[in-house]
C-alpha cells in the first residue's frame, strides 16, 4: 500500500520562477491498484512520480510504501522498492552496455553490489526466455549494445528491467509518449501483461484519454498539484473520452 | 642510415616509456571512457606517485612497498577530486584542476621543497631503470613492465565484470538508469576516480624510477598524453579490438606507438620544446574527427534527400 500524505513541493522558491508543483497532494493506493494518471501540462503528474521516486526531496509531507517511510531516503535507496520507466526511452537503459548486462544490473536492484560476477550463466538462459515474451527478437541479440536498439525496443527492455525484480510499486511516466503509435500500442500491451501477470501496484501517466480509461482499475486526475478526480471500478469502466475532456475543461 | 641506427637503438627506451605511460593511459581510459569524466587530477597525481615513491625509496623502504604507497597517494588524490564533485557539487573539470593545483604544493612538500629528487639505481635496487633497457637480462625494465601490465589488465578486466565494476560502468554511461537500479552513483564516481588515480600514481612511481628521479613538473600535460594514447589506440585498433581486455591493450599500444613516433620525430631533428604543442594538436585533431564526420554524414544524408 502506498500512502502519499499531503506532500508539498515548490520549485525555485523565492524567485520569479517560483512554481508550486505539488500543493498538499494526498493519495492512497491499495495493493494491486493499477492507476492511470491524467492531467494537463504542468499539473504535477510527473512531479508526483518523481517525488515518490526520490528524484528530489519534498518540502513537507510523507511518502510511505508498505510501511516503509521513503520520504527521507535518497533516490538510489528507494530504487529497492520501485520499478520505473521514463518518458525518454534513452533514460532507462545503459547504452554502452549489452542487453544482458543491463538486465543483470536490474536483477540486482536494491541489492548490495560486491565483487561477485556481474552476470551468471543461469541468468543468460533466464533472460533469453524473458526476452522471448517481448516478441521483439531481442533474445537473439543479447550481447548487442543497448544503444543500437530503437526507442520502442529500449522502452520494452526498460519495462522488463523494471519488473525483473518484482517492485512494490511500478511507476510509468508517459512511457509510450515518445514512441510511434504502433510501437506505443505494443509497449502498452506488454505493460498491461506484465502488470497483470505479477499483479503489480502501478501508476501510469498518460495523455491518451482512451488508454487512461481502457487500462487499469482506477483513474486519477491531477491539477494544480492536487488530485482533483479519483474514480475506480465500475464508475471508471463507464467513463467516456468525452466525459474526461469535459472534466478537463471544468477545472 | 645513421638516423635509422640511432632510431633502432632508441627503440627499446621508447617502448619502455610507452609501457610506463600505458598504465597511466589505462587510468585515463577509466575516467574518460568508462566514467565519462575528463579528470585533470592526473597531472598532479602522476607526480605525487613519483615523488612518494622516490622519497620512500631514499628512506630505505623496499621499492615494491614504495610503489604500493605511491598507489595509495594517487588513490587519495582521486578521493579528494571525487568528494569535490559529489559532496561539493564542483564540476568535474574544475574539481580536477583544484586537486591538481594543490598537489603541486603537496608534491613539493613530499620532495622536501626541491623540484627534483634523484634516486640512483647504483644505490637502490629499483624495479625499473633506463640503464638496463637494452640488456638481455631479467633486470630489463621491459620484462617487469610487461608482466605488471598484464596482471593489471587481467585484474581490471575481472573487476569491471563484477557487480561493483558493472555499477561503475552503469554510472558512467547513464546516471539516471543507474540510480533507478539502486546504484549509488556518487559512490561509484568516487570509486572510479580513486581507481584511475591509483593507476596514474603507479605509472608516475615507475616513471620516476625509470628516469632515476622524480620531478615536480613530470606530470605537466599528462592528461593530454594519456588521451593521445587512448585515442591512438582507438583509431588504430577500435575496429578489431572489441572486448574490454583488448580495448585496454589498444590503449597501451597507443602509448607505445606515441613514444615510438615521438622518437622518430625527435631523430628527424624536432625541437623537444615543441612536443607538448604537437601532442595537444594531435589530440585536438583526433577528438574532432568524430564530430566532423558526423557533420559530413548529415550533409551527405541531406544531399541525398534533396536529390530524390
Amino acid at each position: 500500500m502506498l500512502q502519499v500524505n499531503s506532500i508539498y513541493k515548490t520549485f525555485n522558491p523565492g524567485t520569479v520562477n517560483e512554481r508550486v508543483a505539488l500543493d498538499g497532494l494526498d493519495l492512497t493506493l491499495n495493493d494491486g491498484d493499477f492507476v492511470t494518471v491524467i492531467g494537463g501540462n504542468g499539473a504535477g503528474k510527473s512531479t508526483l512520480l518523481n517525488a515518490i521516486a526520490g528524484t528530489f526531496p519534498v518540502d513537507s509531507g510523507s511518502i510511505i510504501l508498505d510501511g516503509t517511510d521513503l520520504t527521507g531516503l535518497p533516490e538510489h535507496k528507494r530504487a529497492k522498492y520501485l520499478g520505473r520507466v521514463f518518458q525518454d526511452p534513452m533514460m532507462g537503459t545503459a547504452p554502452t552496455m549489452q542487453i544482458v548486462e543491463n538486465m543483470a544490473l536490474a536483477a540486482r536492484r536494491g541489492d548490495k553490489r560486491g565483487l561477485k560476477w556481474g552476470i551468471t550463466k543461469e541468468e543468460h538462459e533466464k533472460y533469453h526466455e524473458m526476452l522471448k515474451i517481448l516478441d521483439l527478437g531481442l533474445e537473439e541479440r543479447m550481447t548487442a549494445k543497448v544503444g543500437l536498439l530503437s526507442g520502442g525496443q529500449r522502452q520494452a527492455l526498460t519495462l522488463l528491467m523494471a519488473t525483473l525484480k518484482k517492485p512494490q510499486l511500478l511507476l510509468l511516466d508517459e512511457h509510450t509518449a515518445a514512441l510511434d503509435p504502433k510501437t506505443a500500442a505494443k509497449v502498452l500491451e506488454i505493460s498491461d501483461m506484465v502488470v497483470k501477470k505479477n499483479s503489480l501496484t502501478t501508476m501510469m501517466i498518460t495523455h491518451n484519454m482512451k488508454d487512461a480509461i481502457n487500462f487499469g482499475n482506477r483513474l486519477i486526475m491531477v491539477e494544480g498539484g492536487k488530485v482533483v478526480m479519483d474514480v475506480s471500478g465500475e464508475e471508471k469502466q463507464k467513463l467516456t473520452v468525452a466525459e474526461l475532456i469535459e472534466a478537463f475543461s471544468n477545472i | 642510415m645513421n638516423v635509422l641506427g640511432a632510431l633502432f637503438s632508441a627503440l627499446p627506451g621508447a617502448v619502455a616509456q610507452g609501457l610506463v605511460w600505458g598504465i597511466m593511459a589505462i587510468g585515463v581510459y577509466v575516467t574518460f571512457r568508462i566514467l565519462d569524466i575528463a579528470d585533470l587530477t592526473v597531472d598532479g597525481s602522476l607526480a605525487t606517485g613519483g615523488a612518494t615513491c622516490v622519497m620512500l625509496i631514499r628512506l630505505g623502504l623496499n621499492p615494491w612497498l614504495a610503489l604500493l604507497c605511491a598507489v595509495a597517494s594517487g588513490v587519495i588524490a582521486g578521493l579528494v577530486t571525487g568528494l569535490f564533485i559529489t559532496k561539493c557539487g564542483i564540476p568535474p573539470i574544475l574539481a580536477g584542476i583544484l586537486t591538481q593545483l594543490s598537489l603541486y604544493s603537496i608534491n613539493l612538500r613530499i620532495m622536501e621543497s626541491k623540484s627534483n629528487q634523484a634516486v640512483s639505481v647504483d644505490k637502490y635496487s629499483l624495479l625499473a631503470s633506463q640503464r638496463y633497457v637494452r640488456d638481455f637480462s631479467i633486470l630489463n625494465p621491459l620484462v617487469l613492465l610487461t608482466v605488471l601490465l598484464l596482471i593489471l589488465m587481467i585484474l581490471l578486466y575481472m573487476f569491471f565484470g563484477t557487480e561493483l565494476g558493472s555499477a561503475v560502468r552503469a554510472t558512467g554511461t547513464n546516471q539516471n538508469m543507474a540510480r533507478a537500479q539502486g546504484i549509488n552513483t556518487k559512490f561509484n564516481t568516487v570509486l572510479g576516480l580513486m581507481l584511475s588515480n591509483g593507476l596514474v600514481a603507479m605509472s608516475g612511481a615507475l616513471l620516476a624510477q625509470y628516469q632515476g628521479s622524480a620531478d615536480v613538473n613530470m606530470g605537466r600535460g599528462a592528461i593530454v598524453i594519456g588521451l593521445a594514447a587512448v585515442i591512438i589506440g582507438e583509431v588504430l585498433f577500435g575496429k578489431i579490438f572489441r572486448n574490454f581486455f583488448l580495448k585496454m591493450l589498444a590503449v597501451v599500444l597507443g602509448a607505445v606507438i606515441y613514444y615510438i613516433v615521438l622518437q622518430i620525430v625527435l631523430q628527424m631533428g624536432l625541437n623537444t620544446n615543441d612536443l607538448k604543442m604537437l601532442t595537444a594538436i594531435l589530440v585536438a585533431v583526433f577528438l574532432s574527427i568524430p564530430y566532423w564526420k558526423g557533420m559530413l554524414d548529415a550533409k551527405k544524408a541531406g544531399a541525398k534527400k534533396e536529390g530524390k
